[in-house]
């Protein structure tokens, strides 16, 4: 382990406990407290990956969530291997895997690199450009796009890992631990107000935490020893919860937030067992206070992306932070007073600087005289031009700039430099602000969006360097003083704070360097990730495009996983400079959530497998499950499909069960329908109103069919319907329309006929149905009720008993959806499956056969009895289905009946519903085929389209129900259902196949 | 994700609630006496409004309640909310 490059550091790095971990298959060593970044750098390693699509080497460039090149894979079980992480962020733990992502074969030498020499072929719109044409070999495109882009590998295998979602609320929400994070916490907690404080990292303070600097002081201590205490009095309070390791993804209206904390990503595999990995936080919080600091930009210069050049402030993070030195020999480069804190925290751990190279033509604030003293090496008004070392940089040219700026003059000077930190300023991280829909106005100072005051959404402020300060002393006066205002807050114990700082006095930015090259022949990145550069951002705006937006998509500059954090403000820049447009006018590309990404597994939280949605199951289910039935899911119910016998198939089942039911009887749990108690002295006129038929006229102890229409006139369920008593009713409705129909039936009783008195109740789950069905159903349902007089006489078709069960009241329907006879024992749902069973040992001499959905479908279409929702779609008015004798067309009015005529509804060349057979009768037609007249005609017109499709064992022939063009004048005719490998020959019927003088109702 | 003060319950989360489009429009007495193109004026126009939009809302995962809401639809602020009969209380 290289030793020399780590400096002692006992606060944030424990020392003692030695921590080893995998990077590319080599065995490598850390500490407790590092991150994969630090532990990285210690060991000297910068090249870390690829870029994405030069394949140029790339090293650690920053310490946080803004880290475009140090995204790694990490570990290999196909299960729980984590693409796309950043190194920055990630914390170190004994045996942890790390691998390079988007190389072949290796890091060090990658095949694709072969495209940095092709990069002039290359630019920004290369792909929209090249594969456009010919449009027939885009697959093969494909192919080859698709393998040589992408980043890290998703995993193969199902997540083994636990998710939560929490739910949470607050009187104020702090986002972001860093000193006026810390501040506003403990004003709020202090002035009774349930606070909760977020910090993305592991320990608390942002970067004051370690800045150990003699130019910045806070009541004459160091700006660190200061927050120390501050954050341990903190711990204290009773109503501040504190959450570390939790970033703060989105930030919705009504201060609705998520943030995701990460509980095991930084333990060991051992430790993370039984544990959740990660949690979802749901927050709403009455008050927001937004303290989520700035990021350093940084400079656009010829081949600036070599690895070994960082953010000037991560290289002092590194060295102040993790104790760890990020070269031997480094230079910084700069255009404000930051990288000069960095010089001094370098200066002290022993470092060697070569020297500083400043755009500006001369500082002389506080901390740039202290630098001085150390006798670095200065370069006033001085560039880069271009650096040199392929795998780490070796070299800088560095020239002096002209009096504008937008040249360079002089001679080159060559120096040597294993690390270069750039510093081009800050950038105050508004996404949280702007998701929350506050507008930003700019300042032309320095260069930053920031949030107006005047277009924030209430309930919520930024503070401290995301506001736009980046002095010590404007973050903390200000941050008092607005956390004060906001909260309502007289005094704060931070009103007599002395606080010493360096302040900055000159400032000077350049977006886009001059190198003594033209520009065509440099390489200035913008963004880092996604290798766009000043140059490609140029050739947009001459192919004109003048949107930002559009630019992003089309260089794809800030289109990475860490979305333009450090590239779009350059981009910006340079699109306004080059157009010669005010960067406030042309205004930022959107922020959109998450800020930085989320795992799937915290998304979805514990809503997988079975918890994936509401599982409904009838009375009976566990009977359909001991008799092996497969079951098919209708909404979230799980209904019995079919019942195989001792291996059949479901077509061989089907038939079986098809058979016994019209030649014996069988048995259907029909629970599943819907069923509403409807009752009020107005009960009959609202079903008038609301199904097309008739209803005032229907005797107690009667049953209809009935057909609900939408207001647009097309068919939107059906169902039986059930005359009580005087004042009540029962409705059936489709099973997976039961929900919706009683939404629409209480939006009409409350909304348009609020004078109406009726009361609807939802009772699916408190009847149980049992539907038996066939010739010998009579039989069956005198053994299970022997008192009830079943004779045609008392009990005709469509008429309904109340009776007993073992003293248990039931209500039996005489109705049937079989053509058969058939009945319907609806009883509490407790007793269901008692009553069920009774009617198997009553059936057993008359092989009652229990049938499940299909069958159900088979029989119907038997019968030509249309099912809502799958020979409609909508689209259908009831004359499309052939059933004008449902329209009550003396009632004054009912839902959907202006529409029925309707200028488009009552075109005769609607789709309509017709019968199909196969001229070949063992030909069964596949639902949802097209059905067509002419083989030959270019485009082949489609007159529309099998509904429905069985093999009918009772009539030994293919059915089919199907929607065509004019349908009702074709009977006879004679049309293709074309396959993919032949056409069948269909002639159009009527809908019924089976029984057409419906005499079975009565056998 | 806003919140809405269903006037029966009080504050709840949107998603305990439905929305059930533009408010006011009242279903004609006698629809039969309406050429198409009327019918299609009650059927089919709806607004869509960026800013002040008067709403029909449905506490559908509460108590079921229908009733108004005044909501600007440009930053989800809900100005108002009022039961079903009721009149606005700011000016439509």
């Amino acid at each position: 382990m290289t030793q020399e490059l780590r400096i002692n550091n006992k606060k944030f790095i424990d020392q003692t406990n030695r921590l080893s971990f995998k990077f590319n298959g080599e065995k490598l060593y850390g500490y407790k407290g590092d991150t994969l970044a630090s532990a990285l750098l210690a060991n000297n390693i910068h090249l870390v990956g690829r870029s994405f699509k030069y394949h140029r080497p790339r090293g650690i460039m920053t310490c946080g969530s803004e880290e475009p090149n140090a995204i790694v894979q990490i570990g290999n079980d196909p299960s729980l291997t984590d693409p796309n992480v950043r190194a920055t962020e990630i914390e170190l733990y004994e045996g942890l895997e790390a691998f390079s992502q988007n190389c072949w074969p290796n890091v060090k030498f990658d095949i694709g690199g072969i495209n940095n020499l092709l990069s002039p072929l290359l630019p920004a719109g290369f792909y929209y450009k090249t594969f456009m044409w010919p449009a027939s070999f885009w697959e093969k495109y494909e192919f080859f796009i698709r393998h040589s882009a992408g980043l890290g590998k998703s995993p193969t295998k199902p997540d083994p890992d636990i998710y939560d979602h929490k739910y949470y609320h607050c009187d104020v929400l702090v986002v972001g631990g860093g000193i006026s994070g810390i501040m506003a916490a403990k004003l709020s907690a202090g002035n009774n107000n349930e606070t909760l404080l977020l910090d993305d990292k592991n320990i608390l303070g942002g970067t004051t935490i370690y800045q150990n600097n003699d130019c910045f002081t806070i009541d004459d201590n160091h700006t660190n020893y200061w927050l120390e205490k501050e954050i341990k009095n903190i711990k204290k309070i009773k109503n501040l919860t504190i959450k570390t390791r939790t970033s703060l993804a989105a930030y919705h209206g009504y201060n609705y937030l998520l943030a995701k904390e990460n509980i095991t990503d930084h333990l060991s595999p051992d430790e993370r067992k039984g544990k959740i990995r990660q949690r979802l936080w749901k927050i709403r919080a009455k008050k927001v206070i937004i303290a989520t600091g700035a990021i350093e930009r940084p400079l656009i210069f010829n081949n600036n992306d070599r690895p070994g050049i960082m953010l000037s402030s991560a290289i002092k993070k590194f060295i102040d932070f993790y104790g760890v030195k990020t070269g031997k020999e480094i230079s910084l480069f700069t255009n404000n007073d930051s990288a000069y804190e960095t010089a001094i925290s370098l200066k002290k751990s022993g470092v060697n600087i070569v020297s500083i190279i400043d755009i500006r033509d001369e500082s002389s604030s506080k901390i740039v005289k202290e630098v001085e003293k150390h006798n670095i090496k200065i370069y006033w008004k001085h560039t880069i031009v271009n650096t040199e070392g392929y795998r780490r940089i070796s070299f800088i040219e560095i020239m002096q700039l002209s009096d504008d700026g937008s040249g360079v003059i002089g001679k080159k000077i060559k120096l040597k430099t294993d690390c270069l930190g750039i510093s081009g300023g800050w950038t105050p991280m508004v996404h949280l602000f702007t998701q929350s829909g506050g507008k930003l106005k700019f300042r032309s100072d320095d260069n930053v969006f920031l949030p107006d005051k005047n277009k924030t959404p209430s309930d919520q402020i930024s503070i401290g360097s995301c506001n736009g300060d980046f002095d010590i002393k404007d973050i903390i006066l200000n941050s008092n003083k607005y956390v004060k205002t906001f909260l309502g807050i007289e005094n704060s114990p931070y009103d007599n704070i002395k606080v010493e700082s360096s302040k900055e006095e000159k400032k000077k930015n350049i977006w886009l360097l001059p190198s003594d090259k033209p520009i065509g022949k440099t390489k200035p990145f913008l963004d880092f990730q996604n290798d766009s550069t000043a140059k490609d951002v140029k050739l947009a705006l001459r192919e004109g495009f003048k949107s930002i937006e559009h630019v992003k998509r089309y260089t794809t500059t800030g289109m990475g996983t860490d979305q333009g954090k450090l590239s779009n403000m350059h981009a910006l820049g340079i699109i306004a400079e080059t157009t010669g447009t005010n960067m406030g006018e042309l205004g930022t590309t959107t922020f959109r959530p998450p800020y930085t990404p989320l795992t799937f597994g915290a998304i979805v939280g514990r809503n997988v497998g079975e918890f994936f949605d509401h599982t409904r199951k009838t009375a009976m289910h566990n009977w359909h499950v001991q008799n092996k039935a497969q079951f098919e899911n209708v909404g979230q119910w799980k209904r019995a499909w079919y019942y195989p016998k001792n291996g059949e198939s479901m077509y061989d089942a089907v038939q079986r069960e098809s058979k016994a039911a019209r030649e014996s009887v069988g048995i259907l749990d029909a629970s599943t329908l819907g069923k509403i108690d409807i009752q009020g002295t107005d009960a009959s006129e609202f079903l008038n109103r609301v199904y097309t038929n008739a209803w005032s006229k229907l005797a107690i102890g009667k049953c209809r069919y009935g057909l609900m229409l939408n207001e647009d006139g097309m068919v939107y369920d059906d169902g039986v319907t059930t005359r009580l008593g005087e004042n009540h009713y029962i409705m059936t409705t489709t099973t997976g329309g039961a929900a919706n129909v009683l939404s629409k039936l209480e939006d009409y009783l409350q909304t348009e006929w609020p004078e109406l008195d009726v009361y609807l109740t939802t009772v699916t789950d408190h009847f149980s149905t049992i539907s038996i069905c066939g010739p010998n159903s009579k039989k069956i349902l005198s053994k299970v009720i022997p008192d009830l007089d079943i004779s045609d006489q008392n009990f005709p078709h469509m008429s309904f008993k109340n009776s007993k069960i073992n003293g248990i009241k039931c209500r039996v329907m005489r109705i049937s959806f079989t053509g058969e006879h058939s009945y319907e024992i609806n009883i509490q749902s407790n007793y269901a499956k008692n009553v069920w069973e009774m009617c198997m040992n009553a059936g057993k001499d008359y092989n009652i056969t229990p049938y499940g959905t299909e069958t159900m479908h088979l029989l119907r279409a038997e019968k030509g009895f249309i099912i809502t929702g799958q020979d409609t779609d909508g689209t259908m008015t009831p004359s499309d289905l052939q059933m004008d004798w449902i329209i009550g067309k003396k009632k004054f009015d009912f839902i959907g009946k202006r529409s029925l005529y309707r200028s488009d509804t009552i075109r005769d060349d609607r789709k309509q519903l017709v019968g199909l057979l196969t001229d070949d009768p063992k030909e069964i037609l596949e639902e949802g085929a097209q059905i067509v007249e002419k083989l030959d005609q270019k485009p082949v017109e489609m007159l529309g389209h099998v509904t429905s499709s069985y093999f009918s064992p009772n009539l030994n022939k293919s059915i089919a129900l199907a929607v065509m063009k004019s349908g009702k004048k074709l009977k006879g005719k004679k049309f293709f259902v074309p396959m993919e490998n032949k056409n069948i020959n269909v002639t159009v019927t009527d809908t019924v196949f089976f029984d057409k003088e419906n005499k079975r109702l009565n056998a | 994700m806003f919140i809405i003060n269903c006037p029966y319950c009080g504050e709840r989360d949107q998603t305990e609630f439905s929305s059930g489009g533009e408010a006011h429009i009242v279903r004609p007495k006698q629809p039969t006496e309406l050429s198409d193109d009327e019918w299609a004026e009650f059927l089919f126009m709806r607004k869509n409004i960026k800013g002040i939009q008067f709403e029909r809302w449905n506490h559908s995962h509460g108590c079921r309640k229908w009733f108004n809401v005044v909501r600007d639809t440009s930053n989800d602020k809900i100005h108002a909310v009022y039961k079903m009969g009721e009149k606005p209380p700011v000016n439509k």
